[in-house]
């Protein structure tokens, strides 16, 4: 048989077996999907900021444990609020003659997906914080820290970013932490990362799998029973909304996040300040990070809201009266009247 | 499982929701995998045990009646007190070994510790500039794999500890594809060619084409990998996609390194001796062929934009793993395995089959790397499907290897090579087989992003890949040098790896299915993180002895090269011995 004595022929037949399957499963679809994709309307380029911390992003690895994709099964739910769409990728292209296109996918979740983490957590200073030590944050973390991207100053000029780091995080150096202009860049770049909404009329693609999430309580459950849902609700959507920076002790950070155990505005007999704080965010005080309008950009729903001041208001000590749902519906609308006719 | 097989293939269907976990045909599929060796070392040790008991009973039996039996017949009277002389096989003459038959002799009675294994036959001379060539490529091969396994444990202590260090060239993400690319393209892949150096003109009977070209891609390659693993480390990298994480003027020089073996392969192979061409030589010429196929695709700088990076990254990284280092490798097996055994190959319809199927297959799966991803479905249910077709290449190699021992698996007893080709093997079926159940949906629900793509990998290119490289540098090493390596510390390199790798992977695949439970059941993030800690202390632990084992090999292979400097009076005058 010709094949086991013609080289030539032998590998001249395995190459182009070899391309042809190539061209039909890699070649073809990669060049059909980077020539029918088109950014969403509405979303802009990353800004001159957050492209450099883009690239800082991906110079330092990050993509090694983040992984940037809501897949369309119900446990990545947490993630995005849809499954990300060929559209969603469409405004990576290559940066340099020397890179490839950046679409950082990634394949592993050592740490948690950034899809949306622009939006999951848009504190300018506890990303700083994080970046400068992540165990300061959040005790049980395993990502590196990067201590390089700030400096150690006396003075403070004007202009400095002035990052808060408790002292144990400060490794024996005296001085003020201030930010560099990478880690204020590869801040920008995190807090793009936020999931845009799909244009009206479009659906969004399904999640599947859905029952292997978390059920929602059935509405004919004993009271008793949707009590103890809305406790464990509570203690959940805490972890994810605020526990980044008020801890899951409450006691907050020193110098950075306020604490919410002993505190006088969460144990307020009147939950309105607290429910005001939770949806429009805070910044009365100097010695302390800016609150972002957490529940606004989360679209935290008043059963939400309230299993949260639930979870706040009898936690750590905390002691106050329950607020029932129905209060919390009254006060948000509240909010919003005085908001639209101050 | 057989009724649940055909569904698991499609890529973007939500079916058996509700199903336990114990009914998910990938999951079974996984655990039988994991119990394949353990209950092999199981059946091992039950014989052995019951072996040793059979031969104390019979130890303790009272000895053969020797009082003299009435036996009537004259001629039994002179045969009764018959004894032997104990000169019987040696016959009435001195000892002489003129032809130097004897290969060893001694005199030292002392129990040994373990047990001797044959030492590597002379070989026909091979051309000392040759072998100079080719230990140069596994010398910087076991540079790179000392390295880059340093660096890899580092990493390991790393998560356990994630303050070790704060200097930026140190840290987790620039430092983890200095690992993996250094042990990629520096180790296994020079191992590989400096193998093949040897096997490829081999198999065609007749010399290299150009020793010059070699020594041209063994600088080109070295030098790759140099200029790779500095610039990840000042964070210059491709933007993230696994194993091509070098940039491409970098690559190029592999690239080019490459091109120039390919060519002298080609002449070499164009001028056998041979009329047909041997099936190591179909394997190893095509996946240098089919790797610079991939490696144009992957790294032209100008497309892949959006979607179509994740395409061709999926495309790559895997055919990167099959076309050009298990592909290599089933070519050196082709060679070395029958060699080891002195006797050929099962069949070579089999492997000619598993060379076709392969392509087939293989080239197809990329994509399953990205299951659920926003890649169009069409692709992903491609890529699951393929992954099934691996089991015909994957089945026909292993069934060609396994009725290749068949008849010789007492000779693995004396050998130091051929438990690693074992090992190897027995890898290259579940390894495999584990990558086919991975592809499957649920599984993917439940283990991807998690550390059981760790534990995949490292089956797979350790298990797979670098014990059958050991293997090969074992059993061509000592014919080329004439020195062999210290037995034992080959032995306990072999166990070192083995343990370590287990160590390391069954760890991680726990820990890795129970983090993909708790991300199913929607529980806090850092919960996940917290569980793996003590999993990631075992995977520490487990590379701590895998890093180990390279110390030893490295050795190992200093000894081989140089031998020992002050050698004991090799020629102990055999007449001498035996008087």
């Amino acid at each position: 048989m010709k094949l086991f004595r013609n080289h030539t022929y032998l590998y001249t037949t395995a190459f182009l077996f070899f391309t042809g399957l190539s061209l039909v499963v890699a070649i073809l679809p990669a060049l059909y999907n980077q020539e029918n994709n088109a950014p969403l309307p509405g979303t802009e380029p990353l800004s001159d900021d957050a492209l450099a911390g883009k690239h800082v992003f991906i110079a330092n690895g990050c993509v090694a444990c983040h992984s940037q994709q809501v897949r369309n099964v119900a446990m990545d739910n947490v993630w995005g609020s849809r499954p990300n769409v060929a559209a969603d990728y469409a405004h990576n292209t290559r940066m340099h003659w020397w890179m490839n296109t950046a679409t950082l996918m990634g394949t592993e979740r050592t740490g948690p997906d950034l899809t949306n983490i622009g939006t999951r957590l848009p504190s300018l200073e506890w990303h700083l914080l994080h970046l400068y030590n992540p165990r300061a944050v959040v005790e049980e973390s395993v990502m590196p820290a990067y201590p390089w991207m700030f400096q150690i100053k006396e003075d403070i000029e004007e202009g400095d970013k002035v990052v808060n780091v408790p002292a144990e995080f400060m490794r024996d150096q005296h001085g003020t932490v201030v930010a560099t202009r990478e880690a204020l860049q590869l801040v920008a770049y995190l807090q793009s990362l936020q999931q845009a909404p799909l244009p009206d009329g479009t659906a969004a693609p399904a999640f599947l799998y859905r029952s292997q999430a978390p059920a929602a309580a059935p509405a004919n459950v004993s009271a008793d029973a949707a009590a103890t849902e809305a406790i464990a609700d509570g203690a959940a959507l805490y972890a994810a909304n605020c526990q980044a920076c008020h801890q899951a002790t409450g006691a907050g950070l020193k110098g950075a996040f306020p604490p919410l155990k002993g505190s006088a505005i969460v144990q307020d007999d009147d939950p309105e300040v607290l429910i005001d704080i939770i949806l429009h965010g805070y910044n009365a005080r100097e010695e302390y990070g800016e609150m972002p309008a957490i529940g606004t950009i989360n679209h935290l729903k008043p059963e939400e809201i309230a299993a949260i001041i639930h979870h706040e208001r009898t936690s750590w000590g905390n002691q106050a009266r329950e607020v029932s749902v129905a209060e919390v519906k009254d006060i948000i609308a509240m909010l919003e009247s005085k908001k639209n006719n101050p | 499982m057989v009724t649940a097989w055909p569904r698991a293939g499609y890529a973007q269907t939500a079916a058996e929701q509700n199903a336990p976990l114990l009914t998910q045909p990938g999951i079974l599929i996984t655990l039988v995998l994991i119990l394949v060796p353990l209950l092999a070392a199981f059946i091992f040790m039950v014989l052995q045990v019951r072996r040793t008991l059979l031969r104390l009973k019979w130890q303790q039996q009272p000895a053969v009646q020797t009082e003299a039996i009435d036996f009537p017949h004259p001629q039994r009277n002179p045969a009764v007190p018959y004894q032997l002389s104990g000169r019987e096989l040696a016959g009435q003459y001195a000892p002489d070994d003129s032809r130097g038959i004897i290969q060893h002799a001694s005199n030292d009675h002392a129990i040994p510790f373990v047990a001797e294994k044959k030492k590597a036959q002379a070989r026909p001379a091979i051309d000392p500039k040759l072998t100079h060539l080719i230990l140069w490529y596994l010398g910087t091969a076991t540079f790179w794999l000392v390295l880059g396994t340093t660096v890899g444990e580092y990493l390991g202590i790393k998560l356990v500890s994630p303050d070790a260090d704060t200097v930026p060239w140190l840290s987790f993400g620039r430092l983890r594809p200095v690992h993996t690319n250094a042990v990629f393209w520096g180790w296994s892949s020079l191992a590989m060619l400096g193998l093949a150096y040897y096997v490829v003109p081999k198999v065609s009977n007749t010399t290299i084409a150009s020793l010059r070209q070699g020594w041209q891609t063994l600088i080109l390659i070295n030098t790759a990998v140099v200029l790779g693993s500095l610039c990840l480390m000042n964070g210059i990298n491709n933007a993230g996609g696994e194993y091509r994480e070098y940039v491409w003027p970098v690559m190029a020089l592999f690239g080019l390194g490459l091109i120039i073996t390919l060519i002298n392969f080609l002449r070499t192979v164009a001028r056998r001796t041979t009329t047909e061409i041997y099936i190591s030589n179909w394997y190893i010429l095509s996946a240098i062929i089919f790797t610079l196929v991939i490696s144009v695709i992957a790294y032209w700088p100008t497309w892949q934009n959006g979607l179509g990076e994740t395409i061709v990254q999926g495309y790559y990284m895997h055919q990167g793993v099959g076309m050009w280092f298990m592909l290599f490798n089933l070519g050196l097996v082709y060679y070395f395995l029958p060699q080891q055994l002195n006797k050929p190959i099962y069949s070579y319809s089999l492997g000619i089959l598993a060379f076709w199927a392969q392509i087939l297959f293989y080239t197809l799966i990329g994509t399953h790397h990205f299951v659920f991803s926003s890649i169009p479905w069409w692709l992903q249910t491609v890529a699951i499907v393929g992954s099934m077709g691996m089991l015909i290449p994957v089945i026909a190699g292993t069934t060609n290897f396994l009725m290749t021992l068949k008849g010789g698996w007492n000779k693995i007893a004396s050998s130091y090579t051929l438990p690693f080709y074992v090992t190897g093997i027995i890898f290259y079926f579940t390894g495999s087989f584990q990558g086919t159940a991975e592809a499957f949906r649920f599984t993917n629900l439940l283990w991807h992003f998690t550390d059981f793509t760790v534990a995949h990998s490292h089956l797979t290119m350790y298990g797979i890949i670098a014990f059958l490289l050991w293997a090969s540098i074992y059993a061509l090493v000592p014919r080329l040098t004439g020195h062999e390596p210290p037995q034992w510390l080959v032995g306990a390199h072999f166990w070192l790896a083995f343990l370590g790798l287990m160590f390391y992977t069954i760890p991680l695949m726990i820990g890795g299915t129970l983090r993909g439970l708790m991300w199913m059941e929607g529980k806090p993030f850092i919960e996940s993180v917290v569980l793996m800690a003590p999993y990631w202390l075992w995977r520490a632990i487990g590379g701590s002895l895998m890093w180990l084992s390279h110390i030893l090999f490295a050795y190992n292979f200093y000894r081989m090269v140089v031998g020992v400097r002050a050698a004991r009076p090799a020629a102990t005058p055999i007449r001498e011995v035996l008087a």
